[in-house]
């Protein structure tokens, strides 16, 4: 078939016009949308309030149909569960048994801790969240990795705030709306952790790869530090993340570094809490001291 | 067509005309909205999937800055930075309008053929655009979502052209 005519001048000097200015604003918006580009380049939070207004409009959207999605999982799981009920329950016990000797030890060791920060007059002031929110949704098709968050400025969320859930961190607050706000998770590429190998304390840094992972490289040169099954935790370097938050697995070791897996699954978790920044950024610089 | 604005005797085309186009292809951006929860780009691009069998379908309808603002739209609900498909959809349009004055003769195979190239070129230009500049992500985690995007169009195609014949019914 022959594709049909169409941008055809003809004798119409009206069309002719019609046709050129449509090319004219084209280009106009091609440059217009470089500039944008450029903008967005430099300052990642411009039009934070337009952004904002359109995820809080399509957090309208995503919250309805989020129940159900959540009931299908749920579902999905409790008849997986059916299948392997009776070895699955025998494993279980041997496992209960052993955590409880160890949730014994480890109350043994926190009691311990205080008396030895007391002792050394450390104090530590760790954030306590703000609130918890639920999780709706996401952006599968762009090429970012955000999530939606039921919560917005009109609750006190702010961007930069940590977002972790009962199982670990899931990132940090990118912008937000007035009603929903979207975090950006631990596998956007974006996404840098200062973290800590619980086996060794080596300290490390945790980045995002886009697909799901994580890449762990040491801050020191050389050797093997990372193992098949490390848990990495956030060191509170940097004064952005709290410390002590289980933040990924390790899953695969190729020389010195290595690749995770982030423990919070951000699909699964139900809710999640948002906290301040762990140590804000000094507002004024120190004055000098006159002579 | 042509003729003064105020010709009581001109036929208005119904609304449907153009908000039928308009509005699905809002939609299909809409789709990056389901309520998952994705540690990967597995959604395919609906939204420019739609632009593209439009475009194909009807040229005429479309002026050549149309894609600006759906790009917009589609920016603004995907995350992606503001500009990245106004765009790159444009100058798809752009290079679409030269492939019409080359190709004359068309199959429905070469369209699909098309489109498959033009939904990679943009997806590997959105990705490239939307890198942050210490990132370290990969290209192949466009892999899932180009190949459902590509084997999915001639769908997308058909349901663009039952979409079309509704529009136009008197």
């Amino acid at each position: 078939m022959a594709a049909p005519r169409h941008r055809r001048r003809g004798f119409s000097r009206r069309v002719r016009y019609g046709l050129f200015a449509g090319y004219v604003i084209a280009t106009v918006g091609l440059v217009l949308a470089f500039a944008l580009l450029l903008v967005a380049r430099f300052d990642p939070r411009a039009f934070g309030t337009l952004r904002g207004i359109v995820v809080d409009a399509s957090a309208l959207f995503t919250g309805v149909g989020r129940a159900g999605v959540r009931g299908f999982h749920a579902a999905a799981d409790e008849m997986g569960a059916y299948f392997d009920a009776g070895s699955q329950n025998s494993s279980l016990r041997r496992q209960l048994a052993a955590e409880r000797r160890a949730v014994i030890a480890a109350k043994a060791i926190m009691v311990e801790n205080a008396r030895l920060k007391k002792l050394a007059l450390l104090t530590e002031h760790l954030p306590r969240p703000i609130l918890s929110a639920r999780l709706i949704g996401s952006t599968p098709s762009g090429q970012r990795r955000f999530a939606t968050l039921a919560a917005g400025t009109a609750e006190g969320v702010r961007p930069g705030m940590t977002v972790r859930s009962s199982e670990g961190l899931v990132g940090r607050v990118f912008e937000s709306g007035i009603f929903a706000s979207r975090v950006l998770l631990l596998t956007d590429g974006e996404t840098a952790v200062p973290v800590r190998i619980t086996r060794s304390s080596i300290a490390a840094l945790a980045t995002g790869q886009g697909d799901g992972t994580m890449e762990i490289r040491g801050l020191m040169a050389g050797g093997r530090p990372f193992r098949r099954g490390d848990l990495a935790v956030t060191s509170g370097t940097g004064g952005v993340y709290a410390p002590n938050i289980p933040v990924a697995v390790i899953t695969e070791v190729r020389s010195d570094r290595a690749i995770a897996r982030p423990l919070a699954d951000p699909a699964r978790a139900d809710f999640a809490m948002v906290y301040p920044v762990f140590q804000a950024p000094v507002a004024e610089l120190p004055v000098q001291p006159k002579p | 067509m042509i003729g003064r604005p105020d010709n009581p005797y001109a036929v208005k085309p119904p609304f449907r005309t153009i908000a039928v186009p308009v509005g699905s292809i809002l939609l299909g951006s809409t789709m990056g909205l389901v309520p998952i929860i994705a540690t990967e780009p597995i959604v395919p691009p609906f939204g420019l999937m739609l632009l593209l069998a439009w475009r194909l379908l009807r040229p005429e309808i479309w002026a050549a800055w149309a894609a600006l603002p759906l790009g917009l739209a589609d920016d603004l609900i995907s995350g992606h930075y503001l500009g990245t498909s106004m765009m790159l959809w444009t100058v798809a349009l752009l290079v679409l309008d030269w492939v019409d004055h080359v190709l004359v003769w068309r199959d429905w195979w070469m369209e699909w053929l098309i489109a498959a190239v033009a939904i990679t070129a943009i997806d590997m230009g959105s990705w490239a655009v939307s890198q942050p500049l210490e990132s370290r992500t990969s290209i192949t985690t466009l892999l899932p979502q180009l190949i459902a995007a590509i084997l999915l169009f001639p769908i997308v195609l058909r349901l663009t052209a039952l979409l079309d014949r509704w529009r136009l019914k008197r």
